[in-house]
């Protein structure tokens, strides 16, 4: 178990790396004068020689270079401009609301996702079949900042069941008291029946609007992988030593399926945390997201760069669960 | 070539959504090629007096906030969308088919690297990696083309990789070799060709996904910058109307882009069922 945990710890390290010195890159070997940018669009070239000395800019790129790990490791991002703030600070009080969506938006998937393709492997060529391969094609195709607008059109002006698609909570409503930052689960927690039925009338467009996005990847290789399985000679076997089906489709073939279901979570992560941005955008959700796009309207770039980085460091944090979960779950891979 | 167009054939009349896509593909393409000459209005033109109307026969899909004709503006904003798109789809060719050919043909230090490469670019979250590209380069359109070529690359040296490794020691690659050809002959004169097919259905399926990223950075403001038509900005221009209740602003050209993604995506599975019988689902 342990030596499974560290053996999949070690082949993140490369990756770390790859993405600090991508990131670095971003930032120093790019045309144009990084400190020109960091200074903002109306400072004058004292400012700018200013910011070039602060940021450490006269110096090599190696010597940047190692700065700018010393600076990582100490938890260092950089200011943003417009609000004086460090950017480590801003992106920390902002990821609450993000995780929230985010993960609020996988489960939604996962469950939607998951016993549909089981179906329609198992009721192959039904019109569930049909439905499944509609939702997965129509899926992947509809640009997730539209479909969040449609549903607000629909849903909030047409038929004036959703609530106003700004922020995290009615303005007349108070957040719960801080404790994990989930809206939802801090409500649960204080017993504030009001506020979390308001947060989760807030979170519903804007999670399905990512959920319809991302789940068509999930759909999709359950079902190929269920049919690969289904058609195998030890599901024949225990269709023949007359197993019920019931127990033939959850304990043989559904186990054995979800094992590339897991591999493709990465695919979907991938998908939700750029989704993220775009649906954050529409519903004004004061997410990391939101940020990081305000942020690139007022060319503030230190508060960019650091999104770039903290999104990349989490997309390889899930990438290591999933592997981590995926060992768990399929015995033969701890052999190795 | 004759059995190929008896399997187009089978394959189309096997499944007509495929027919579909294609149709919707020339029309798709007429629009980007006639676009700007066929147009009823001009995509700059404002006119305050017809602000804000909803779509009727003078203006089919309506006009937005400063009178624009909305249908003029998604029609000529085709040949933009389309040409970003495959401008970024050519370049992540050319970076991941040279790349990825080598990198399975020599193996060594080249497929490392080039591996390597790939990995990182994987590491990141796609969408985010190509916001941190156009935020760093420029907020110009053909960085919007780098961006999402650089963010294709990895899928296109991964494929590239497998396909020239399993071809490196064939029959036909040892022939050329053996009559005389270099290194980078046999690479690029042989290899290469054959792997073709493959990379064009590659292609098709990373189109859709090649529009929906350009879309999505110019809808947070990356890239595109209004008062030019492209579908991503206007949709961004929309969303303020939709909570007053004016959707055709954003409809229609979102309605569009969906449908340019979703004819890329059809035709992409098609191209794959013709070329490559086996991975049919």
């Amino acid at each position: 178990m342990l030596s499974l945990l560290l053996s999949r710890l070690a082949t993140a390290i490369p990756s770390i790396i790859g993405v600090v010195i991508v990131t670095f890159m971003l930032t120093h070997l790019l045309p144009g004068d990084p400190a020109a940018y960091f200074a903002g669009l109306a400072a004058s070239p004292q400012a700018i020689a200013e910011v070039r000395a602060k940021l450490g800019l006269d110096k090599s790129l190696p010597e940047q270079f190692i700065v700018y790990v010393h600076d990582l490791f100490t938890g260092n991002l950089g200011n943003s401009l417009s609000t004086g703030q460090s950017v480590v600070h801003e992106i920390a009080t902002r990821l609450p609301a993000s995780a929230e969506l985010t993960l609020t938006a996988l489960i939604l998937a996962v469950a939607i996702a998951i016993p549909l393709g089981v179906l329609a492997a198992v009721k192959q060529g039904t019109w569930i079949d049909h439905l499944c391969r509609v939702v997965t094609t129509a899926g992947v195709s509809l640009p997730v900042f539209f479909t969040g607008l449609l549903l607000a059109y629909i849903f909030y002006y047409l038929l004036q069941v959703a609530p106003a698609p700004t922020g995290r909570l009615d303005a007349f409503l108070s957040p719960p008291t801080d404790i994990t930052g989930f809206y939802v689960i801090d409500s649960i927690l204080t017993g504030n029946l009001e506020t979390l039925w308001g947060s989760l009338r807030q979170l519903a467009l804007p999670a399905i609007s990512m959920a319809i996005f991302s789940l068509a990847p999930l759909a999709r290789m359950t079902r190929g992988s269920m049919l690969a399985i289904l058609g195998s000679d030890f599901i024949r076997t225990a269709r023949a030593s007359g197993l019920a089906p019931r127990t033939v489709i959850f304990s043989y073939a559904f186990r054995n399926a979800v094992l590339p279901v897991i591999t493709t979570l990465g695919m979907v992560f991938s998908f939700l945390l750029g989704a993220n941005v775009l649906i954050e955008t529409v519903f004004a959700w004061p997410g990391i997201g939101l940020y990081a796009v305000n942020a690139l309207l007022t060319s503030d770039y230190a508060p960019v760069q650091g999104f770039v980085l903290i999104m990349a460091v989490l997309y390889i944090a899930l990438n290591l669960t999933i592997d981590f979960v995926y060992g768990l779950v399929d015995p033969r891979v701890r052999l190795d | 070539m004759l059995p190929l167009l008896r399997h187009t054939r089978y394959v189309l009349s096997e499944n007509p959504v495929t027919g579909l896509a294609f149709g919707l593909f020339a029309l798709f393409v007429l629009a980007a090629l006639l676009g700007p000459a066929v147009a009823p209005y001009s995509p700059l033109q404002t006119d305050a007096a017809s602000a804000l109307k909803p779509p009727s026969a003078a203006h089919w899909f309506g006009t937005d906030q400063l009178g624009r004709d909305i249908f003029s503006r998604v029609l000529i904003a085709t040949r933009l969308d389309l040409s970003i798109a495959f401008a970024s789809v050519v370049l992540a060719f050319a970076l991941g088919a040279l790349s990825g050919v080598a990198a399975g043909y020599f193996g060594g230090w080249t497929d490392i690297v080039v591996g390597r490469l790939a990995d990182t670019i994987m590491a990141f979250p796609l969408f985010v990696l190509a916001m941190g590209i156009v935020a760093a380069l420029g907020n110009e359109v053909i960085n919007i083309v780098i961006a999402t070529g650089v963010i294709n690359f990895p899928l296109y040296a991964r494929v590239a990789r497998a396909e020239a490794n399993v071809r490196r020691d064939s029959g036909f690659v040892e022939a050329a070799r053996l009559s005389g050809n270099g290194e980078a002959r046999v690479l690029l004169g042989h290899i290469l060709p054959n792997i073709m097919p493959i990379m064009m259905v590659q292609m098709s399926l990373t189109m859709g996904y090649a529009i929906l990223n350009a879309a999505g950075l110019s809808f947070i403001g990356l890239g595109v910058r209004p008062p030019a038509p492209e579908w991503g900005i206007m949709v961004a221009e929309g969303a303020n109307f939709i909570q007053s209740g004016e959707w055709w602003i954003a409809l229609f050209p979102g309605a569009t882009l969906m449908m340019a993604v979703f004819c890329f995506n059809l035709l992409g599975d098609g191209l794959r069922d013709i070329i490559d019988p086996r991975q049919r689902t």
